[in-house]
């Protein structure tokens, strides 16, 4: 029991100093450094804003708070899965010294996105902030903003999952990555990010249930866009749907993971 | 790949050594390669590495697969498992606490490859290898280290990847830059640093520590003559001191003689020869003159 603490502790310092480093290496020797994090979804949001308002006249209210909830969250898996599933092949020097716990690597990616998508946070209070002071919204947030640390703890383990399967794949197959970057296109566009939900034909609806972004970006608005409180069939389906994908990951991590040292 | 280390402080002797017992009982099977790390020194089991009947079978053709275009092609021509290459067969090695064992061999001969199945980072085809301490490998210096980081930064970044605690390192700080001897340049990028320089540090923190076993492979031949004795006289240090039990690879025979007491000759993969470091490193350099 001792020594499982103290190797989780070895465990808990190596994921700490990667973070550290990934941290000071993106944003060092940039002049508004962590200012990016913010201004990036800003500057997004209002080039998505334009393109969608002035193109398409959906109806849908506080559209450009609609759009930056969906779209960050999006980006977090998008960026962490993408990160993490090089980070075994760009670890290989390590691996092939030292003895390391290797799950660490995709792992430390998706914290390391984490605190990212922490900073980026800032975007949205200043985009809600601007909506609020609009004397015409009728936006009003609630207590229901509590709910985020639990929807990020989902969104977490589900990135997580997917960062260890996409990992473990990529070292033997590295057409992985190039298959990755088309699938989450493919996959941005099948979420309801920048258009309403309704827009979309019954079957796609329907099919919409199998998708866990759209269940994980609907969360997110429920509490910070409507109000609403998320129910337990939503928290149920969005952690059944974490714990799957974690699950799937860590198998075939650790049924592959022997073999890595072959083929990095 | 390495399963949690099977010790647990406080246990008897006698329940370690069934634990032990279990640990080694996939010994010799095929398919059943094992290396178990254990990581607080067991005293009651005289030694430190124990390598039983270890094969290393590499899979040639499987190594140049990267796509899943090439593995479909080859798995309908059926050529996916064929050439094999054993680059390890049928080795077999106890090193005692306290021994200062010598690897000697030519280019390709397999010994870096031994080297890595005892530091644990590859698994053996078949055979076992039991590790009782902690180990220092030593294999190539300066492998986490990342070259947009200062000194300061990859000391950390490296200690933790070499298992060291935060306290432990904040603690030893001073102690690495002092042996490296780099304090002027703690806060440089480590991309503007010598190759030399950066062994130094890399050397000094493999060692800060006082490891039951250490792993050398051809680290001495970086840094220049007073740093490659500093490294020389550290090793020599762990050694009467503490009483380290040392692996030892070189091709410089002579350090080899000059260190070690006891020798292994590995020749394709292959040990040729086990005994004291004297009688084999004659035999191989007697071989070499021969050959060459």
């Amino acid at each position: 029991m001792r020594q499982l603490f103290a190797t989780a502790q070895k465990d808990f310092f190596i994921l700490s100093s990667l973070v550290t480093k990934d941290f000071k290496l993106k944003y060092r020797r940039s002049i508004l450094g962590v200012l990016w994090s913010v201004l990036n979804p800003l500057l997004m949001m209002l080039v998505l804003t334009a393109v969608f308002n002035f193109m398409f006249k959906w109806n849908v209210p506080h559209y450009s708070l609609y759009l930056i909830l969906g779209t960050i969250l999006f980006n977090y898996v998008a960026a962490s899965t993408t990160s993490g599933m090089t980070s075994i092949i760009d670890a290989a020097p390590l691996i092939k010294k030292i003895r390391v716990n290797k799950t660490l690597f995709p792992l430390e990616k998706v914290v390391f996105e984490l605190l990212n998508f922490s900073i980026s946070l800032v975007a949205v209070v200043i985009v809600v902030a601007v909506t609020v002071l609009d004397p015409e919204s009728t936006l009003e947030i609630t207590a229901k903003v509590a709910f985020l640390p639990l929807l990020l703890f989902y969104v977490m383990l589900f990135s997580a999952g997917l960062s260890l399967l996409l990992s473990a794949l990529a070292v033997f197959f590295r057409d992985v990555i190039h298959l990755w970057g088309v699938f989450t296109l493919a996959w941005t566009y099948a979420t309801p990010l920048f258009y309403p939900f309704d827009m979309l034909d019954s079957w796609m609806q329907s099919a919409m249930r199998f998708n866990p972004m759209y269940h994980y970006v609907c969360y997110f608005r429920n509490i910070v866009l409507y109000g609403y409180t998320p129910d337990l069939t939503l928290n149920l389906q969005c952690l059944a749907m974490a714990l799957v994908s974690f699950a799937l990951g860590l198998f075939v991590f650790s049924r592959l993971q022997k073999k890595f040292i072959l083929y990095v | 790949m390495i399963k949690p280390a099977k010790t647990a402080p406080g246990l008897t002797a006698d329940e370690q050594a069934l634990l032990d017992a279990a640990c080694s009982t996939g010994h010799g099977r095929p398919g059943t390669g094992t290396t178990q790390g254990v990581r607080s020194r067991d005293l009651s089991n005289p030694f430190a590495i124990k390598v039983a009947g270890v094969d290393m079978v590499f899979n040639m053709a499987n190594e140049q697969l990267n796509s899943l275009k090439e593995y479909f092609i080859k798995v309908v021509r059926r050529e996916l498992f064929f050439k094999e290459f054993c680059a390890l067969q049928g080795i077999s090695l106890e090193v005692r606490h306290g021994d200062v064992f010598g690897i000697v061999g030519t280019n390709g001969s397999g010994k870096s490859t031994l080297l890595k199945i005892i530091a644990g980072v590859l698994e053996p085809t078949r055979g076992s290898c039991v590790i009782n301490g902690s180990i220092a490998p030593l294999i190539e210096l300066g492998a986490g280290f990342d070259h947009e980081l200062s000194a300061r930064e990859n000391i950390y970044l490296n200690g933790s990847l070499l298992g060291y605690s935060k306290s432990f390192l904040r603690e030893h700080f001073d102690a690495i830059v002092e042996f490296a001897e780099l304090r002027d340049f703690l806060d440089l990028p480590l991309k503007n640093y010598s190759s030399g320089m950066v062994a130094r540090i890399a050397f000094s923190i493999a060692t800060v520590i006082v490891p039951d076993i250490l792993i050398v492979d051809e680290t001495l031949s970086v840094g220049d003559m007073f740093f490659q004795e500093k490294c020389e006289n550290r090793i020599n240090e762990l050694i009467s001191d503490h009483g380290t039990t040392v692996l030892f690879v070189s091709h410089d025979i002579t350090q080899v003689e000059r260190i070690c007491k006891k020798a292994l000759w590995v020749d394709k993969g292959k040990c040729r020869m086990i005994g004291t470091a004297k009688q084999v490193c004659e035999a191989y350099s007697h071989h070499q003159e021969r050959d060459g």
